[in-house]
């Protein structure tokens, strides 16, 4: 699976340990939940520091190596700091054939970032996503949760610079 | 609601909850999914609300928030029964005047009615609009009738009665013996039959047994599980615990993209509820027999699809497959007999057993039975989810109830299957669409997703980009597929790039045969489809690009320019108002230049123009 994450440097999140037992105990302290322990960490962090997979490691008693397997090889992850903003070009079938190339492009020249990267600001952080299945509002982008679609360049540029407003 | 104890409660509960419900009195539903719901669904709603508690028509007329109606083109959606009045593209500024026209003076709102692209009429009810009228809807049709966060919507229209029906007038033996008969197949790509799956994990010795979902819907352009499970999750919920209770399972799973939040909330909401009332968990309506489901969200990876890899991502595992021949109905999941079949497939399951085996095998052609659900997406007028039997022609499909091509430009091909499909040309567009005949045709089912092509579109552009797609999905544990398609994708990249040389068709089809021969899983199996199809059909394309070093549709940037046809162009001013690199150039009313030095090949000018004055050379 490749890996196109900038290399940022490592932040320091201090270790909160009442956040991650709580985690680890809506996830039964069960290994097969490993997925779904990361996709809680992720929602509160946008990313993994690492000072929190290991704390899971010990925790599940399991090795740290299995953590990062994991972590790594799932798309919906990350070991570096994401942007407050995700944004996220759907590059589906039917969003490429209506030019979600052109949207990624838009956004790429205008945050001055490419995919897979994350703003200086950490404001921003662009992605692409197959098919987030609204294929009638192609091509569509997500920013967080919340879709915009029927984009084309100047819209997608005047989207971007709403949030830029907002941020 | 109390727990229901047996067979007889639930009879009960229904009769009540259908009395309860007068069929004359008016009920707005609103399609809620997840393209309507970004249309802006909720100002239409809260506005919805507001007018008619203004009205003092609170409790005359409900508001129903629903799941995807399928005409995703034109949405928000809004139907009113029991008319069955069709409004589409509404907006909360329209609120108003629905509710005073439709309530107080009894009259439709007809710019709001949709109009038919050929005869140019309205047309007033649902049931007549061409998208709708020439489908068959028997799994997809209840989700606009149905509030999927309310389970008493589903059995007041016989929700729950096939899993009645199974658990207390069928045994195990004869369930399996229906599905098989009925010939349903699985709908998630591979099309096995789904009665012999049942039946050999049924027969496999160890125990315990698990039942699962497959929503891990990855195929980009394919969204009808995704629907399902966000407009009508009971369906899928009764299909599995009346698998589970055929099979002998008492536990089973839901495997679902995380990318799909409100589909996991409703099936989370479904759940709680079917436990509430008895249908779920313990001695399930007092038949003794247990069975509980429990969520499991994926972690953004394509190959989670395919059944093994699935079951190793549910054991919180890199989901990596493993060879075939050790079959998941055997050692599956914990290494344990696992049956795993996909959301479509479960949501079949209570219509074969209330309607039965005769009546299901009746629709379809010879050996693909029953309806299937499409995405059509792309290049098309009507966007949406289509519902039609097997063997309905491609033609129907696209133009029939797809509208035919946006812009009324020319059809070039429709990829189905996903990633591991094929492109389908044009004079294959009588072709009936069931597995055996897109198999033949190079392409396959795959999950549905149906993306229309038209001129604009470079297909060796659409092989790069599938395989660029492969490329990152692979898992990489085996050669054949991380190797190859990488080097496919490579010599693609070169061909658009204009850096084609001799030799590189003959390269790309052995090495797509051997993609194809020695892969792993079928993720490699049938990575080479998109090359082999569009080679097959489409050759000349990748002729021009090779040797003569042009994409006539216009996509390859560097292979293509743009030149402005004098005949054509009225000099309207909007491409040299709208070129960034100010690359046109031209006097008012007079035929405009493009300065091909200064043109960057962004397609703006191309799309802005009304005239087909902009060509492609």
């Amino acid at each position: 699976m490749a890996v196109t994450q900038k290399a940022l440097p490592l932040t320091e999140e201090p270790l909160d340990s009442e956040f991650l037992d709580g985690v680890l105990q809506k996830n039964e302290y069960d290994t097969e939940n490993v997925i779904m322990i990361l996709q809680d960490i992720t929602a509160r962090y946008n990313y993994l520091p690492e000072v929190t997979l290991t704390y899971v490691a010990r925790k599940l008693n399991i090795p740290i190596s299995h953590i990062f397997s994991v972590a790594t090889f799932y798309k919906a992850f990350s070991l570096t700091p994401r942007g407050k903003y995700i944004i996220n070009v759907c590059t589906g079938t039917a969003c490429h054939v209506r030019g979600a190339e052109k949207i990624k492009e838009t956004i790429e020249g205008r945050l001055h970032i490419h995919e897979g990267e994350t703003t200086e600001d950490l404001m921003f952080t662009l992605d692409t996503v197959r098919c987030l299945g609204c294929c009638a509002l192609g091509p569509v982008i997500t920013v967080n949760e919340k879709s915009h679609g029927g984009l084309d360049r100047k819209k997608t540029a005047s989207l971007i610079e709403q949030y830029e407003k907002d941020s | 609601m109390s727990r229901l104890e047996n067979q007889k409660a639930l009879e009960g509960c229904r009769k009540k909850l259908q009395k309860q419900r007068d069929p004359k009195r008016p009920v707005i539903s609103l399609c809620a999914g997840s393209g309507c719901g970004a249309y802006g669904t909720d100002e239409v709603k809260d506005a919805l609300e507001k007018e008619i508690s203004q009205n003092g028509l609170k409790g005359k007329v409900e508001v129903k928030v629903t799941g995807c109606h399928g005409f995703c083109e034109k949405g928000p959606i809004m139907v009113i029964h029991p008319e069955g009045t069709f409004y589409s593209q509404v907006k909360a500024e329209d609120v108003p005047e629905i509710v005073d026209e439709t309530f107080v003076k009894k009259e439709l709102v007809e710019r709001l009615l949709y109009k038919d692209p050929v005869s140019k009429q309205r047309v007033a009810k649902e049931a007549d609009v061409p998208f709708y009228s020439h489908q068959y809807r028997l799994i997809f049709g209840n989700n606009g009738l149905i509030d999927p966060t309310n389970i008493d919507d589903y059995i007041a229209m016989d929700g729950y009665s096939a899993l009645a029906a199974a658990l207390f007038n069928m045994s195990p033996e004869e369930i399996i013996d229906t599905i098989k008969k009925s010939g349903l197949r699985g709908r998630g790509g591979g099309g096995f039959p789904t009665g012999v799956k049942w039946d050999s994990c049924r027969k496999a010795h160890e125990e315990p047994k698990y039942v699962m979902c497959n929503a891990d819907e990855g195929d980009p352009g394919a969204y009808m599980d995704r629907s399902l499970l966000e407009g009508n999750p009971h369906s899928v919920l009764e299909g599995m615990i009346i698998g589970a209770y055929a099979i002998g399972s008492n536990e089973g799973f839901i495997y679902v993209r995380n990318e799909y939040p409100l589909a996991v909330k409703n099936i989370d909401i479904a759940i709680k509820q079917a436990e509430d009332y008895g249908l779920l968990g313990k001695n399930i309506l007092g038949s003794g027999f247990d069975f509980k489901i429990k969520i499991s969200r994926g972690g953004g990876a394509f190959v989670c699809g395919e059944s093994s890899a699935l079951m190793r991502s549910l054991a919180g595992k890199v989901g990596r497959p493993r060879a075939k021949y050790i079959h998941t109905v055997e050692k599956g999941y914990r290494d344990l007999p696992s049956t795993l079949n996909n959301v479509e497939t479960w949501a079949n399951v209570p219509l074969i057993i209330n309607k039965g085996a005769d009546f299901y095998s009746s629709i379809g052609t010879e050996k693909s039975k029953g309806t299937k659900i499409f995405s059509l997406v792309g290049k098309v007028k009507n966007t949406g989810l289509v519902e039609v039997p097997m063997g309905t022609s491609l033609r129907t499909i696209i133009y029939d109830i797809g509208g035919g091509i946006l812009k009324n430009k020319k059809f070039k091909a429709v990829q189905t299957g996903g990633p591991s499909g094929g492109c389908v040309p044009e004079q294959l567009l009588d072709l009936p669409v069931d597995f055996e005949k897109l198999t033949q045709a190079g392409a396959m089912m795959g999950s549905g997703g149906m993306i229309v092509m038209d001129q604009d579109n470079c297909m060796v552009d659409v092989a790069r980009y599938f395989l660029e797609f492969l490329q990152e999905e692979s898992c990489g544990q085996c050669v054949p597929c991380r190797e190859g398609i990488t080097r496919l994708f490579e010599i693609l990249t070169n061909i658009c790039a204009g850096e084609g040389k001799d030799g590189d068709i003959e390269l790309l089809e052995e090495l797509a045969n051997t993609v194809h021969n020695l892969s792993l899983c079928a993720l490699g199996g049938t990575a080479a489809n998109p090359v082999l199809t569009t080679l097959l059909y489409f050759k000349d394309e990748y002729l021009d690009h090779i040797y003569d070093k042009k994409c006539r549709a216009g996509v390859c940037k560097g292979l293509f320019y743009y030149e402005i046809d004098e005949e054509k162009c009225n000099g309207c001013h909007v491409c040299f108002r709208k070129c960034p690199q100010e690359a046109v150039s031209g006097e008012k009313k007079e035929p405009h230049t493009i300065d091909q030095e200064k043109c960057i090949h962004c397609t703006i000018c191309y799309e802005s123009c009304k005239f087909d004055a902009i060509v492609i050379k």
